[in-house]
C-alpha cells in the first residue's frame, strides 16, 4: 500500500482509523451557471476502492458536483469552473482548460439517472466505449464486453441474445447494461448519478449489490436523494447544502454522530 | 502497463480522432459553400444579363417579337391577378379545414382520412395539379383556360401549406386561454374567432405567404391549363365593365403569368431574347425571396415575443 | 275559486323566461352548427382534391388505353404520339425521369445529409441561424430560374470541360435539380436529428467520444427514421420536377441511361403537350393523361415506402 501524504483536509473522525489512499481531490471548487453560483468552495477527497455518496435537498448542487468529474458541463455553453479537482497517481487537473475532456471521461465513467441505451444491439452497447477507442480486434471485444456483462451480473441473463436490440430489456436489465457499458473500458473511477431513482425496489437491491462488489476494483462516487441508500451502500458520505459542503465523514458517523447541525437536521428529516 | 503509460496512449488516440472532427467540420461548410456559390452563380448571373433591361419601358411593354421593345406587362398583370384568386381560395379553405381539424374534428375515421390527404396532397407533383385543373375546371366546369382556372389549381397547390401553417400556429395557443374563454360562457366559434385566430395570426401569415412565394413561381400547372406564352393584350381591369357579368370579365379572360414569359424568352436562341430572360428572371427572383424574407423575419418575430 | 286574469298566473313569468332563454340557446346552437359544417367543407376538399386527381387520370388514361395497350405502353420503346407513325411506350420518359432523379439525388442526399449532421452537431449558433433561412431561400427560387441557371450558365460551364456535351442534357438538369432538393433533405434530416434526446449524446460524450463519433455512431443512427422521410421526399421531389427539365434537357423522348444526352421526362412531356394546340378528346391530349398517372403511381409508390420504412424503424423514447 502506498504511504499517503497527510491530507490537507482531514474530515476523518479522531479514532486513528488508517486512512486510504486518495484517488481524487476537489480543492476550493466552484462552479458558475452562467452568472449564478452553484458551487461554492467545495473541498473533498475521494478515497481509492471506496464508495463515497452525496446527498442533500433537492438543488443543493450534487449532481452539478458530480458532473464536474467528467466534465460534463463543457457540453453548455456559458459555465465556468473555478478551482481544481486532482486526479492521482499522476496530479492532472482535471479542470485546467488545458486538459481534454475527452481525456477525462476515459478515465472516469458515468451511469445516468435514467438508462440511457444507444439504439443498438445489447453486444454493442457495451462494446461502444472500446471502438470508440479504436478497438477492432473481434476476440478482444468479446472478451471485453463478457466480462463487463459479467461484472455487471448482466450476462446470465443476456448470454444468448447479444444481438438483441438495447431497448427490449426491462428498466433494470437497462441500467446494469449502462453499468456494464461504462465497466468495459476500465475506468478508474465510476459516477453514478442517481442510478436508481427510475427503478423498482427490487432492481434497485440488485443495483446497490452491484456496487458493494464493485468498489472492490473501482473508485465510486454516487450521487442519491435516498438517504437509507446512502447508509447502506456507502463507505464516505457529503452532505451538501445550497451549494456548499456542509459536512464530509465516514457514513457511519455522518449517520450516528454528525458533528454539523445542519447535517443532523436533514438526517433526522427535520427538512427534505 | 503503468497508469502514466496508459494516460500518454490515450492522449495520443484522442489526438487522431479529434482530426476527424476537423475534417468534417470542413466538409459541412464546403457542403454549405456549395449552396451559396450556386446561389451566388444563378444570381449574379441574372443581375449581369438582365439589369440592363430594366427599365420603366420593360415593367410597361407588351412582349414583342423586337426584344428590345419586349416588355413583362401582360405577365405582372396576370400574375397579380391569378395571385389574387389563389389568395381567395387558398385562405378561407385553408384556414377554415385549420381550424376544423385543430378544433372540431373528433377522432374518427373521416379525420384520419382528411389528415392522411392533406399529407399526400403534399407531395404530388405540381403538374398533376395542372392536368387535374384541365380536365376538370378548363373542361368539365367549362371555366376554361382562364385566370379563375389558373388561380383555383394554385390556390389548391397551396392548400397543404396554408393547413399546416394554421394548425401550428392554433396548436401553439395555450390551452389555458383557450380554456379561460369557454370558462366564460363562450361558444366554440366564439372562442375561435375572438382568441384563438387572432392569436394564431402571424403564424397563419407566415404560412400564407410562404404558399404565395411557391405559387407565384409556379409555372408547370399553369402551362397545363393552357396559359398562353405570348399574350399582347390585359384582361379587361377587374370590377370595371358592366354588371354583374362584366365585374367579373377579367377572370375568365386568357392570360399569362411572370415564369411563363420567362420560360417563353429563355425558350428562344437569340441572345437578346435571353437578356430578356434574365431581366423577367430577376424581377421574379426578388420577388418570391422579398416574400421569403417577410414571412422569416414574421417567424423571428414570433419566436421572440411569446406575449403570454 | 275566483278566476285569475292570465297575466296574473303565477307561473306566468317563469314560463316566459325559460322559453326565451331556450330560444336563444336553439338559435346559437344552429348557428354552431353551421358554422362547424362550413368549416368540415373547408377540410373535407383535401379529400375532394385527391378523389379530383384520381377520377380525372383514369378517366382519361381508361380512354386511352383503349386506342392503345398496356402491354405496348409498357414495353414499346418508343414515344412518338404526335407522329404520323404514333409508338406509345412509356419508358423512353421513365428513362429521361430516372436518369435525371438519379443524378440530383446523387447530389442532394450526400450533400442534404452531410449539411444535416453538420447543422446537428457541429455548427456554432450563429452558423445555424444563418444558413438555415438561407437555406429556406434556396428552396423557395422558382424553378423556371434554376431551369434557365442549368442552361446558361451550368451547361455552357459544363462544355468547357466536355466540348462534345450537347446544349440540352439530363446531365446540368439533374445537377441543378440536386442542389435545388437539398435544402428539402437537409432540413427534414436536421429536424431528425434535433428531436433525438440529449441523453443519448450525453452517454456517448461520457464514454470519451469525440464529437464526430458520437454524431456519426449514436445520433445518426438514432435518427434514422427521419433521414428515411427526408431522402423519400427528395426523390418524390426529383421525379415530380417539371421546369428544370423542360428547359435544360431538351423535350426529345429519347431512350438512354446516359446522362450526357438530352431527353424528356414524363413532366417535360406533359409540358411540351400542353405549349401546343391539341383537341380536347383526341389520342395526344388522352396521352398526357396517361404519362400523368405513370408519374403519380411512382410518386404513390415512393410516398407509401417511406411511410412503411418509418413505421418499422421509429424508435419510442
Amino acid at each position: 500500500m502506498v504511504a499517503t501524504p497527510a491530507p490537507e483536509i482531514a474530515p476523518v473522525a479522531a479514532t486513528a482509523a488508517p486512512v486510504p489512499p486518495k484517488k481524487s481531490e476537489s480543492r476550493g471548487l466552484g462552479f458558475y451557471y452562467g452568472s449564478y453560483q452553484a458551487l461554492k468552495n467545495i473541498n473533498m477527497p475521494i478515497y481509492e476502492k471506496k464508495v463515497t455518496a452525496l446527498i442533500g435537498p433537492s438543488g443543493c448542487g450534487k449532481s452539478t458536483y458530480l458532473r464536474c468529474f467528467n466534465r460534463m458541463h463543457d457540453l453548455y455553453p456559458g459555465n465556468r469552473y473555478e478551482g481544481n479537482i486532482m486526479l492521482y497517481p499522476d496530479d492532472t487537473n482535471i479542470l485546467n482548460p488545458d486538459v481534454d475532456p475527452i481525456e477525462v471521461r476515459m478515465r472516469i465513467s458515468m451511469v445516468f439517472q435514467k438508462p440511457n441505451p444507444f439504439p443498438k444491439s445489447i453486444y454493442e452497447n457495451v462494446a461502444y466505449g472500446l471502438r470508440v477507442r479504436g478497438e477492432r480486434k473481434r476476440a478482444l471485444l468479446d472478451e471485453k464486453v463478457e466480462e463487463a456483462l459479467r461484472g455487471a451480473a448482466l450476462w446470465e441473463e443476456v448470454k444468448n441474445r447479444l444481438d438483441d436490440l438495447a431497448f427490449n430489456l426491462s428498466g433494470g436489465q437497462q441500467q446494469r447494461l449502462c453499468i456494464a457499458r461504462a465497466l468495459a473500458t476500465d475506468p478508474e473511477m465510476l459516477l453514478f448519478d442517481e442510478p436508481t431513482s427510475a427503478l423498482d425496489p427490487i432492481a434497485t437491491a440488485s443495483i446497490e449489490q452491484l456496487l458493494a462488489e464493485l468498489k472492490e476494483r473501482i473508485t465510486i462516487l454516487i450521487v442519491t436523494h435516498n438517504m437509507q441508500q446512502a447508509a447502506r451502500v456507502s463507505d464516505y458520505t457529503a452532505y451538501m447544502y445550497l451549494g456548499e459542503l456542509i459536512e464530509f465523514d465516514a457514513t457511519d458517523t455522518i449517520f450516528m454522530k454528525p458533528r454539523n447541525k445542519q447535517t443532523e437536521d436533514y438526517i433526522t428529516g427535520r427538512f427534505g | 502497463m503503468s497508469e502514466a503509460a496508459k494516460v500518454r496512449e490515450i492522449r495520443a488516440l484522442i489526438a487522431a480522432h479529434k482530426r476527424w472532427d476537423l475534417v468534417f467540420a470542413m466538409l459541412g461548410l464546403l457542403a454549405l459553400m456549395v449552396g451559396v456559390l450556386t446561389f451566388a452563380a444563378l444570381f449574379g448571373q441574372m443581375a449581369l444579363e438582365g439589369a440592363p433591361r430594366l427599365s420603366w419601358d420593360f415593367f410597361t411593354h407588351f412582349p414583342s417579337r423586337k426584344p428590345d421593345q419586349a416588355g413583362i406587362l401582360s405577365a405582372w398583370v396576370g400574375s397579380t391577378l391569378v395571385m389574387i384568386v389563389t389568395a381567395a381560395t387558398a385562405v378561407p379553405l385553408g384556414v377554415g379545414a385549420g381550424v376544423y381539424l385543430e378544433e372540431y374534428a373528433p377522432r374518427n375515421w373521416m379525420t384520419d382520412l382528411i389528415e392522411i390527404n392533406v399529407t399526400n396532397l403534399a407531395g404530388v407533383p405540381s403538374i398533376v395539379y395542372g392536368l387535374l385543373a384541365l380536365g376538370l375546371f378548363v373542361y368539365q366546369f367549362g371555366f376554361g383556360q382562364s385566370i379563375l382556372t389558373a388561380g383555383l389549381t394554385l390556390g389548391l397547390l397551396i392548400l397543404p401549406v396554408v393547413i399546416v401553417a394554421t394548425r401550428e400556429a392554433i396548436r401553439a395557443i395555450p390551452a389555458a386561454i383557450r380554456e379561460g374563454a369557454y370558462a366564460l360562457g363562450a361558444s366554440k366559434w366564439q372562442t375561435t374567432s375572438d382568441h384563438i385566430l387572432p392569436y394564431s395570426l402571424a403564424g397563419i401569415m407566415t404560412g400564407v405567404i410562404i404558399g404565395m412565394a411557391r405559387a407565384i413561381g409556379e409555372t408547370a400547372p399553369v402551362i397545363t391549363i393552357g396559359a398562353l406564352t405570348f399574350i399582347a393584350f390585359l384582361p379587361a381591369a377587374p370590377f370595371t365593365g358592366d354588371p354583374p357579368a362584366g365585374l367579373f370579365e377579367w377572370i375568365l379572360s386568357p392570360f399569362t403569368v411572370m415564369p411563363i414569359q420567362m420560360f417563353n424568352w429563355t425558350s428562344r436562341p437569340e441572345a437578346a431574347f435571353q437578356h430578356n430572360a434574365a431581366a423577367a428572371g430577376l424581377v421574379l427572383v426578388v420577388m418570391t425571396l422579398s416574400m421569403n424574407a417577410l414571412a422569416i423575419y414574421i417567424r423571428y418575430r414570433l419566436r421572440k415575443n411569446i406575449k403570454w | 275559486m275566483t278566476s285569475i286574469s292570465q297575466a296574473d298566473r303565477i307561473d306566468a313569468v317563469p314560463e316566459k323566461f325559460v322559453s326565451d332563454r331556450l330560444a336563444r340557446r336553439q338559435v346559437r346552437h344552429a348557428k354552431e352548427r353551421v358554422i362547424e359544417s362550413i368549416l368540415f367543407l373547408a377540410a373535407f376538399v383535401s379529400v375532394a382534391t385527391t378523389v379530383g386527381i384520381v377520377v380525372i387520370l383514369l378517366k382519361e388514361s381508361l380512354d386511352f388505353f383503349q386506342h392503345v395497350s398496356l402491354w405496348d405502353f409498357l414495353t414499346d420503346t418508343q414515344w412518338t404520339p404526335l407522329f404520323a407513325d404514333a409508338h406509345y411506350g412509356i419508358v423512353p420518359l421513365l428513362s429521361g425521369t430516372l436518369v435525371s432523379s438519379a443524378v440530383a439525388l446523387l447530389v442532394a442526399i450526400p450533400l442534404g445529409t452531410i449539411i444535416a449532421i453538420y447543422l446537428s452537431e457541429f455548427a456554432p449558433f450563429t452558423v445555424r441561424e444563418v444558413a438555415k433561412p438561407f437555406l429556406e431561400m434556396l428552396g423557395g427560387v422558382p424553378t423556371i430560374v434554376y431551369g434557365y441557371f442549368a442552361l446558361l450558365f451550368v451547361t455552357p460551364l459544363l462544355q468547357m470541360l466536355y466540348p462534345e456535351l450537347p446544349g440540352f442534357n439530363l446531365l446540368s438538369a439533374g445537377l441543378v435539380m440536386g442542389i435545388m432538393i437539398i435544402p428539402y433533405v437537409s432540413s427534414v434530416s436536421e429536424d431528425a436529428m434535433r428531436a433525438v434526446p440529449m441523453a443519448l449524446r450525453e452517454g456517448s460524450y461520457a464514454m470519451g467520444a469525440t464529437r464526430f463519433q458520437t454524431a456519426i455512431r449514436v445520433v445518426t443512427p438514432a435518427a434514422f427514421s427521419g433521414l428515411a422521410a427526408a431522402y423519400i421526399l427528395g426523390i418524390s421531389r426529383a421525379v415530380g420536377e417539371t421546369m428544370i427539365l423542360a428547359v435544360a434537357a431538351g423535350m426529345q423522348p429519347n431512350l438512354t441511361w446516359n446522362p450526357l444526352e438530352p431527353a424528356a421526362t414524363i413532366t417535360a412531356y406533359i409540358v411540351q403537350v400542353a405549349l401546343g394546340d391539341l383537341p380536347h378528346g383526341s389520342i395526344g391530349y388522352q396521352s398526357i393523361f396517361a404519362a400523368g398517372l405513370t408519374l403519380a403511381l411512382v410518386t404513390l409508390l415512393f410516398n407509401v415506402f417511406g411511410h412503411l420504412l418509418r413505421k418499422r424503424y421509429r424508435q419510442v423514447y
